[in-house]
This record gives structure tokens, C-alpha cells and sequence, in this order.
């Protein structure tokens, strides 16, 4: 085996006494996990750029194209279900918390190992669940649910439900693991304020995800008894209120987007010091600002309702924490940027997909607090402005924040080097398919195009067919970023213990990591971003 | 100090209680919902809330209530008897509060059976047609008791689990750290009742 060479008693090496599967399916070696998670994030991923690719393509032209209304209708459901539940949230915590937040922290695995394991099973069994509902008639509610119409539908909504409801512990138990991990396990030396800031937008996202899944728990199995029962609490002819539902879904479901966004710019943190070779400016501010997102952004799900009706004087309060949360997110956004001053800036492949981040995050997070307004809400509530917006904070900004932290962790974990011209090239196409896809759309929005619909009036024919083109090159460049790190995986280049020069504890030990992480574990005396020689 | 020591035969005593009590917070924030609702609906229709709720049986609510108190009782006297390496002790302690969970549920099945039989669950002939709220109470007494009973069964296979446990002494006087947690998650049962009980069955 070519491989053997490096990966000897690396934790790829096969376990004495266990199966290739087994040591696999049965591991509680929190890289491994990682591993795992890694490969279903990255299917389930491609299910959902198959969708959102359909879905572009049915609008080349006005009517019906490739797909009726309602399989379109299903497919922006699946989509949403999809990148959502099974690639967003999890993706980051789940594949690079698990492989090195232990490995950062100077720990040995997770606090609870075989919970970890779990965690990966309850995940599989939700997606098992979703992609049932894809095979027996997929729900055509959107990712939302909203009732009532998710209690009337006809199509399998109780099951997709369900299955983001298992989702949900899966999402619970990780919280549980990461928080308990970071309090119980960090080295001697280790204090707070020097943890790697990956570390600490993990932890932060930890507590959401253990303080907001349990309240989207309960409402989806509101949803299921009322689907099973009626027992009427959002069903108006029972004296039930939809608005409700609205809350209950959003008191999580706006936390999540942090779920999603926090952990990524975790990683921007921890890219951004390293190849301006300089400590981190402000290192106290982001870690701050890390818990400041998660607190604030439990307080200001009601910008999701400002049409529904209710009450004003809470609209006005929604509106006004709108505005508050973005100052944490400003906060990262210059300490990044700050950094970068008077540092002596090495430009590589990881920093590169690091700004593209920045960047995307920017046009995300200020187009948001447009959507804040009251006043210009009205006009673009479920316009195609709240899907450019959403997308550039989720995929400009999460989506972008995993492929950064891909291309920075990708020698630790697989201990190759991939191509780094192929990976820059795919990121200039990324970049410019991604902005041609859904730049459009603010426009569209602004001129009035409602999100979800099928069909469009021929004066929103150009952009559409922009956007259109957009994604196929959007598409085109996720294939060779992939496939250029697949290819890496098996003839890259054997790549150093530490080929960016990073300070942090994971680049301190071989690559791939060894088994058990340290031979001892490390006595740390100095911040994750000491740049200074000899230190 | 622990360099050689092994990621998997590591214990760590504070940090599986750290563990456990995250967990109880999200057990708590899974009945928020139902008892937020409880409180808005209660606000809407407040007369049909106080109609529906005399329809309770405050009799069986209160025997129920001690019932689940009483095995919070026995559960923690079966914690310090392990502690105090009685294991005997412990297992009759522990059958007892299984006992009580089931006692509990029985009564809840009769509870419920009387309800159904005269039509008063969600769909049914008593309810049908019904906007001013009673239909509301009974959806949500039915969905929060529901969701209660699911939680007492779970709490009393852990407590079986634990007893077997015991039994092989795989929790023993030294290693008792599993048997408290699940006497964690039997307080939370009866915790969780705590607040379900009056909003239900006392305030009229």
C-alpha cells in the first residue's frame, strides 16, 4: 500500500483485532467521526446542489420546463430540508469540531466518546428518514413547515418532520460533548483566553445548539401530533393560532443560522492570523463577540414575522436586536481586517477562500440588515432579496468558512498536500458562479420576483437566465474543488507536520494526527497566535 | 499528571455530571413549549381553561403527584445506600421506584380511558365543533401528559438498566456516577409533573 508510508500509527492505520468496516462504523476516536461525518456531509451536500441545480434550470423559461409546479415545490422543500438540517448545521461543528477541537484543546478525544458515535447514528437515521420522504412523496411545505398548511398536505410531512426532529438530538448530543469537552479537558496551561478562536465559536455554538434545538423539538412534535390527532394548538378551526407555530419554529430557527455561521468564522479566525503571520487583533473581542452572536441572536426571531400581523410593538423590538446583532458580526469583520495591518501577509491557497468569506459575509450581513427595516421589509418580505441574502450568509458565508477550513485542515487530516493552483482556480470560479447566481437575485427582489415560485413575468427573463448561467458555473467549480481533493487524498503530495506555519496545537504533532492525539499531553504556556521566534 | 492515561478508560466524575445536567436543560426547554402555549391559550380563554380543568380529576392528579414524589424519595435513598455499599438495599429501592412509575401509568391509562370514553380527546364527539378553547386544553393536556408518560417509561428502563448494573456491579460503591445520573433524569420526571400538575389539574 502506497499509503501505509504515512499513515502508520496515524489514526488511518487499521485497528489490531477489528475489520476495515468495523473499525470504521464502531470507532470512537473522535478523528475518525470527523471522517465520517465528513464523507455523509459531503453526500447529502451533493443531493442538495443536485436540487437547487434543478431548480435554477426550471426556470430558463417561463411555464412549465423540466418539472411541474408541484415537484418544484418539493424540490425547494428537499433543498432546504437538505442543506439545512443535513450539510449546515452539522457540517462545520461536526466534521472539524470533532477532528480538532479535542487535538486544539490538548486533549486525548471528546468528553464522552461513545456518545460521539451516537451522535453520528442519530444523524444517519434522520437522513435515512429524509431521503425516505424523497422515495414515498417528499413534503412540498418548504424547509419551514409552517402550518397550517404543513398540517393539511397530503404529502409525507409527518416523516420529514421526524426526521429533523432526530436530527435534532444528534445536534443536541454534539452541544452536550463540545461544551463538557472544553470545561473537562483542556491541557495544563490551557486557560481560556488561550484557546485556539475555533475553539471558542465552537463552544458558543455548543450552547445553542443545547439551549434552542430542544424548543424546534417540541414545536415539530406539535406539528406531528397535530398532523397524528389534531389536537388543535395552531389549528384556527379549533381555536388554535399559526402565528404560534411561527414563533416557536423561529426562537430556534434563527439561532441556527449562528449555528451555521459561527463555527466557520471560528475557522476564518484561526486562517486569517496565520498567513498575516501576526497575532490575532482583538483576540478577546471575537472570542466576546462569539457569545454576544449566540446571546443576541436568541433575541431577534421575530424578523422572520414582521408581515404576519402581530404585534407591532414586538416588531419594533425584533427590529431594533436586528440592528444590535450585527455589531458582534462588525466586530469580527474589522478584527479580521485589522489584522491583516501590518502583518507580513503570506497569500495562499486557505487565506485566499478566507477572504472570499469575508467578503460574501459582508454583502450577507448588510443586505440583512435591509431585510431589518420594518419599513423595507414589507416590500421584500419573500422576495428573491431574502433568498440572495440568506444565501450569501449561508453559503458565502458558512458554505465558503467549510471550504476555507477544508483547504486549511486538509494536509493535517489527510496528511497529502492537494494541488493549490487547481484549488485557486476552482475558488476564482466559485467565487465568480456564485456571485453571477445570486447577486441577481437582490435585484430580482428589489423589482418584486417572490421567492418559491415556479414561473416569473418576462420582465424578470434576463436576470433569471444570469442567475441560471451562475450556477452552472457555481456547479462546475464545486466539481473540481471536490474532485481536486479527492485526487490529493490518494496521490497528493506528503505534506508536512506544519506547511502553513500555524502556532496552534493541532499543527504541533504529526500528519495525520497519531492515534491518541500526544504521545504526552502538551503543558501549554503560550497564546494559539505567538508568531514570535523561539517562543 | 494524566499523560499515559488512556482517552477511553479516562473517568471523569464532574464532567459526566457536567454532561447530565445539559442534558436535563434541554429536557426542560423540551416541555417549554407546551407550557408556553399553556400560558398564551390560557390568557385567550381563560373561562374555558377553568371549565375544561374542573373536568379533571383532582383526586387521582394528587395521588399521582405523591406517587411520583415518593419514588424521588426512594431513588435518592437508593443513591446513598450504593454509596454505602448496600447493594441488596439499593436494588429494593430501586424495583421500588420502577414500581411507583408504573403505578403512575396505570393510573394515567384509566385517567385517559375515562376522558376518551365520554369523546374528550382531540377529534372526538365532545370536542367536535369546539373554537372557545376546551378543545385547546385537551390538546394540550393530552400532548403534555403524553410527552410526560413517555418521559416516566424512559426513566424507568434506565432505572431497570441501572439496577442490572448494580446487579453485576459495574456500578458499585467506588463507580456510582451512572446510578446518580439516572437519578438525575427520574428527578427531572418528577420536576417536569411538578409543573404539569397544577397548571392542569389546581389552578381554576
Amino acid at each position: 500500500m502506497a499509503r501505509a508510508g504515512i499513515t502508520e500509527g496515524s489514526y488511518l492505520s487499521a485497528e489490531p483485532g477489528r475489520g476495515w468496516l468495523s473499525s470504521w462504523l464502531l470507532t470512537t476516536d473522535h478523528k475518525r467521526i470527523g471522517i465520517l461525518y465528513l464523507f455523509s456531509i459531503l453526500s447529502f451536500f451533493s443531493v442538495g446542489v443536485v436540487f437547487g441545480f434543478l431548480m435554477r434550470l426550471e426556470l430558463i423559461a417561463r411555464g412549465p420546463t423540466i418539472m411541474e409546479a408541484a415537484t418544484y415545490n418539493s424540490f425547494f422543500t428537499l433543498h432546504g430540508v437538505i442543506m439545512l438540517f443535513l450539510f449546515l448545521i452539522p457540517v462545520v461543528p461536526a466534521v472539524f469540531g470533532n477532528f480538532l477541537l479535542p487535538i486544539m484543546i490538548g486533549a486525548r478525544d471528546v468528553a464522552f466518546p461513545r456518545l460521539n458515535l451516537l451522535s453520528w447514528y442519530f444523524y444517519m437515521a434522520g437522513a435515512a428518514l429524509a431521503i425516505t420522504t424523497l422515495i414515498i412523496g417528499p413534503a412540498d411545505t418548504g424547509w419551514t413547515f409552517y402550518a397550517p398548511y404543513s398540517l393539511r398536505t397530503g404529502t409525507s410531512a409527518s416523516l420529514a418532520v421526524f426526521a429533523v426532529f432526530v436530527l435534532g438530538i444528534s445536534s443536541i448530543l454534539t452541544g452536550i460533548n463540545f461544551v463538557t469537552t472544553v470545561h473537562r479537558l483542556r491541557a495544563p496551561g490551557m486557560t481560556w483566553f488561550r484557546l485556539p478562536l475555533f475553539v471558542w465559536a465552537t463552544y458558543a455554538t455548543a450552547w445553542i445548539q443545547i439551549i434552542a434545538t430542544p424548543i424546534l423539538g417540541v414545536n415539530l412534535l406539535l406539528v406531528i401530533a397535530e398532523r397524528l390527532f389534531g389536537i388543535g394548538v395552531f389549528d384556527p378551526a379549533k381555536g388554535g393560532d399559526p402565528i404560534l407555530y411561527q414563533h416557536l419554529f423561529w426562537i430556534y430557527s434563527h439561532p441556527a443560522v449562528y449555528i451555521m455561521v459561527l463555527p466557520a468564522m471560528g475557522a476564518v479566525s484561526e486562517i486569517v492570523p496565520v498567513f498575516a503571520r501576526r497575532v490575532i487583533f482583538g483576540y478577546k473581542a471575537i472570542a466576546y463577540s462569539s457569545i454576544g452572536i449566540a446571546a443576541l441572536g436568541s433575541l431577534v426571531w421575530g424578523h422572520h414575522m414582521f408581515v404576519s400581523g402581530y404585534s407591532y410593538t414586538a416588531a419594533v423590538y425584533f427590529s431594533l436586536f436586528t440592528f444590535f446583532v450585527a455589531i458582534p458580526s462588525a466586530i469580527k469583520v474589522y478584527n479580521w481586517v485589522g489584522s491583516l495591518y501590518k502583518g507580513s501577509i503570506v497569500m495562499d491557497t486557505p487565506f485566499y477562500y478566507a477572504l472570499a468569506f469575508i467578503f460574501l459575509f459582508s454583502i450577507g450581513g448588510l443586505s440583512g440588515l435591509i431585510l431589518g427595516a420594518l419599513s423595507v421589509n414589507v416590500h421584500l418580505h419573500d422576495t428573491y432579496f431574502v433568498v440572495a441574502h440568506f444565501h450569501y450568509i449561508k453559503f458565502g458565508g458558512a458554505a465558503f468558512g467549510f471550504f476555507a477550513a477544508l483547504h486549511y485542515w486538509f494536509p493535517k487530516i489527510s496528511g497529502r498536500m492537494y494541488n493549490r493552483r487547481v484549488a485557486n482556480w476552482a475558488l476564482l470560479f466559485l467565487f465568480s458562479g456564485f456571485n453571477t447566481l445570486f447577486f441577481p437575485m437582490f435585484v430580482l427582489g428589489f423589482e418584486g420576483m417572490p421567492r418559491r415560485y415556479f414561473d416569473y413575468l418576462p420582465q424578470y427573463a434576463d436576470l433569471q437566465h444570469l442567475s441560471i448561467v451562475g450556477s452552472w458555473i457555481l456547479v462546475a467549480a464545486l466539481f473540481t474543488m471536490i474532485g481536486n481533493l479527492v485526487v490529493a487524498a490518494y496521490r497528493g503530495k506528503i505534506a508536512p507536520a506544519n506547511p502553513w506555519g500555524a502556532r496552534t496545537l493541532e499543527w504541533q504533532i504529526p500528519s495525520p494526527p497519531p492515534k491518541e492525539n500526544f504521545e504526552q499531553i502538551p503543558e501549554v504556556t503560550r497564546g494559539p497566535y505567538d508568531f514570535r521566534e523561539g517562543v | 499528571m494524566n499523560g499515559t492515561q488512556s482517552a477511553h478508560s479516562h473517568r471523569d466524575y464532574t464532567g459526566s455530571k457536567i454532561g447530565m445536567w445539559l442534558f436535563l436543560f434541554t429536557e426542560f426547554f423540551l416541555f417549554f413549549g407546551p407550557i408556553l402555549l399553556y400560558s398564551i391559550f390560557r390568557f385567550r380563554y381563560p373561562q374555558a381553561f377553568i371549565e375544561a380543568s374542573r373536568a379533571l380529576d383532582t383526586g387521582v392528579g394528587v395521588f399521582n403527584t405523591v406517587l411520583l414524589l415518593t419514588s424521588s424519595l426512594t431513588m435518592a435513598l437508593a443513591i446513598t445506600a450504593m454509596q454505602k455499599n448496600k447493594k441488596g438495599l439499593t436494588l429494593i429501592l430501586l424495583g421500588a421506584t420502577v414500581l411507583a412509575g408504573a403505578v403512575f401509568l396505570v393510573n394515567k391509562y384509566f385517567e385517559w380511558g375515562a376522558k376518551i370514553s365520554h369523546g374528550v380527546y382531540p377529534g372526538g364527539e365532545a370536542l367536535a365543533g369546539n373554537t372557545d378553547g376546551g378543545a385547546i386544553f385537551y390538546g394540550l393536556y393530552f400532548f403534555a401528559t403524553g410527552l410526560h408518560g413517555i418521559h416516566v417509561l424512559a426513566g424507568m428502563c434506565i432505572i431497570i438498566v441501572a439496577a442490572l448494573m448494580v446487579h453485576e456491579g459495574r456500578i458499585n460503591s467506588k463507580d456510582f456516577v451512572k446510578l446518580e445520573n439516572s437519578g438525575l433524569y427520574w428527578h427531572l420526571v418528577d420536576v417536569i409533573w411538578i409543573y404539569l400538575f397544577p397548571i392542569f389539574y389546581l389552578i381554576r
